[in-house]
């Protein structure tokens, strides 16, 4: 029983980590903190469940979701760029569009997949083709699906153009000195990433069974939440380690929410967690000096009064 | 080669705090020319160097470069004209990439950057023979983020890459200014080395007048928005700082201030 719930859990971790790949993408390379997540989710949910219901084949559909993400990660880049709109703001305007974009795609708010093919399906049959456990094709396919994307990315961004992308988020005057046009990259940058965070809710949507308009809420969260995770696991500058400590972050993430579940959590307190979590450590070297300086001002007290003492 | 025609910049225009900051500059710039550029706070030197990179694109006037006509252009654009650096040794350099990242970003200077790999073997050996040519160790350390180096370092760099793929005109915008005096000497002498190497144009902005002197053959004095002294030949050769002072009095109406400029001998 408990290994099956470990199974599910990193299995979900396996499907959230494409999101918190994404976020990675915007929060750490592109040091754009985009919004635009909380739409571009369920949007990849919504487009591949309108399309499954309509009998397209769901590895399309699946792909379809990731094109759509990267417009609406375009959508949010052109705003900020050419209209000169903060980038915290581009993404909740994207955002706010897509929850009614989304339910025009659905047509209703909920749309269940526990009777339409999905990828899960399609692997299965060939997972069972091959004489495998039939209890291991989520795992098995989601690892082969995260790990081909992760291994893309981290080749990518030792490109000339993925190393310009980085630049792009590290020193904008100094590549834009050197021939980049940063809002190109930018907007780039915005479409990857979103379009990884629409396959995410794609994979997610396909693996729960249904997609619900209201699956993006606090998803940047969770996804910021995964990247930290992974950055206090795998402490590395290094590409190829720091995605994997991304993917990483996610699964431990989901492993930590089913912990809580199982302590008696109520599922709607644990958006707070979250939240109270992705604060402390984001917060966590103000706190710590902080705390250092109160340590400081103790050791002078306590000198101060053997001082008086003497 | 390098011509600006009657060169105007305003910042805020028609707000309280309007900032007239070139008044009709007109230069030209020959291949090979080194001009160093003095005047007092606000004179408009950083302004003008802006101007050329395309940071700021002007009210009225022309820039050209080489005979191409790149005022409306922006900075991106310039890129395989101008190389450029800053007196802060962190703005022109990438601290989170490593050394020979940042250098293989300025190799592509104002290229198509495509999907091959941003570092190859070749690659990799031409950055360690640029920087072993620098004389600071910094071959041994391709693999560091350059955010581990230190100022003085990084803006040694940052001059490697400034003259990567072979810029018409190199700006320095009182690229010593920040460092320790030591530390300042050891990059005017590579800006040297790297300047004759490459036969390169340069315009660089100084309050060091003893460098203005010393350094280039040519030396532009600004005012107020406006060139007052363009000093080269002869003349140049036999002028001394407290001439230059006084020539700047005469021209301007008021003292050199500048709160950082450096008159002394040294």
């Amino acid at each position: 029983m408990w290994i099956n719930l470990i199974l599910r859990t990193v299995e979900q971790g396996l499907a959230f980590g494409l999101l918190a790949m994404g976020v990675y993408i915007t929060f750490r390379i592109l040091d754009f903190p985009d919004l635009t997540v909380e739409g571009s989710f369920p949007l990849g949910a919504a487009i591949t469940a309108r399309f499954i219901v309509m009998g397209t084949d769901p590895f399309l559909a699946t792909l379809f979701a990731f094109a759509a993400g990267a417009c609406a990660g375009i959508i949010t880049g052109l705003i900020n760029t050419k209209l000169k709109i903060a980038g915290l703001l581009a993404g909740i305007l994207t955002m706010t569009s897509l929850y009614s974009i989304n339910l025009r795609i659905m047509g209703r708010s909920n749309i269940p997949l526990l009777r339409q093919p999905t990828i899960i399906n399609n692997i299965e049959g060939f997972i069972e083709g091959i004489g495998m456990n039939p209890d291991y094709v989520s795992l098995f396919g989601f690892i082969i699906i995260v790990f081909i994307i992760k291994i893309l990315l981290d080749y990518f961004l030792y490109t000339e153009m993925g190393m310009s992308l980085r630049a792009t988020g590290n020193n904008p005057i100094m590549i834009e000195s050197l021939g980049v046009n940063t809002d190109v990259y930018k907007i780039m940058g915005l479409a990857l990433a979103n379009g990884l965070v629409a396959l995410s809710g794609s994979l997610v949507a396909q693996y729960q069974g249904f997609t619900d308009v209201g699956m993006g809420i606090g998803m940047i969260v969770i996804g910021l939440a995964s990247v930290i995770i992974g950055e206090v696991v795998i402490r590395s500058s290094k590409i190829p380690l720091a995605t994997l400590g991304v993917i990483v972050g996610a699964i431990i993430y989901r492993l930590a929410i089913a912990l809580a579940l199982q302590m008696g959590f109520a599922p709607t307190d644990l958006k707070i967690v979250t939240a109270v979590l992705v604060i402390l450590s984001l917060g966590a070297p103000t706190l710590r000096k902080f705390m250092i300086q109160d340590e400081f001002a103790d050791r002078l007290m306590e000198r101060g009064s053997s001082d008086a003492e003497n | 080669m390098l011509k600006i025609n009657n060169l105007h910049k305003v910042f805020n225009m028609g707000k309280i705090n309007e900032n007239y900051a070139l008044k009709g500059v007109n230069l030209t710039v020959n291949a090979g020319n080194f001009i160093t550029i003095i005047g007092s706070n606000g004179a408009g030197k950083s302004t003008l160097l802006n101007m050329i990179a395309g940071t700021y694109l002007p009210e009225l006037g022309n820039i050209n470069i080489n005979e191409i006509h790149v005022t409306k252009w922006p900075t991106y654009k310039r890129a395989p004209l101008v190389g450029r650096v800053f007196q802060d040794p962190l703005r022109g350099t990438a601290a989170e990439m490593t050394i020979e990242e940042n250098l293989s970003l300025a190799f592509m200077r104002g290229k198509k950057r495509g999907l091959s790999r941003g570092i190859n073997k070749g690659r990799r050996q031409e950055f360690k023979k640029m920087l072993s040519w620098l004389e600071l160790g910094l071959e041994e350390r391709l693999e560091y983020p350059v955010k581990l180096l230190s100022g003085g370092q990084r803006q040694a760099l940052t001059l490697l890459m400034a003259t990567l793929g072979e810029p018409e005109i190199l700006l320095l915008d009182e690229h010593t200014a920040a460092l320790d005096p030591k530390t300042a000497i050891q990059i005017i002498d590579i800006t040297k080395r790297i300047v004759d190497k490459n036969k390169l144009t340069v315009l660089m902005v100084t309050h060091d007048m003893k460098q203005a002197l010393e350094m280039g053959n040519r030396t532009i004095m600004m005012d107020k928005g406006k060139i007052i002294l363009d000093l080269q030949g002869q003349e140049r050769e036999d002028m001394t700082i407290n001439d230059l002072v006084k020539k700047f009095s005469e021209k301007s109406g008021h003292e050199l201030t500048d709160d950082r400029v450096l008159l002394s001998e040294g």
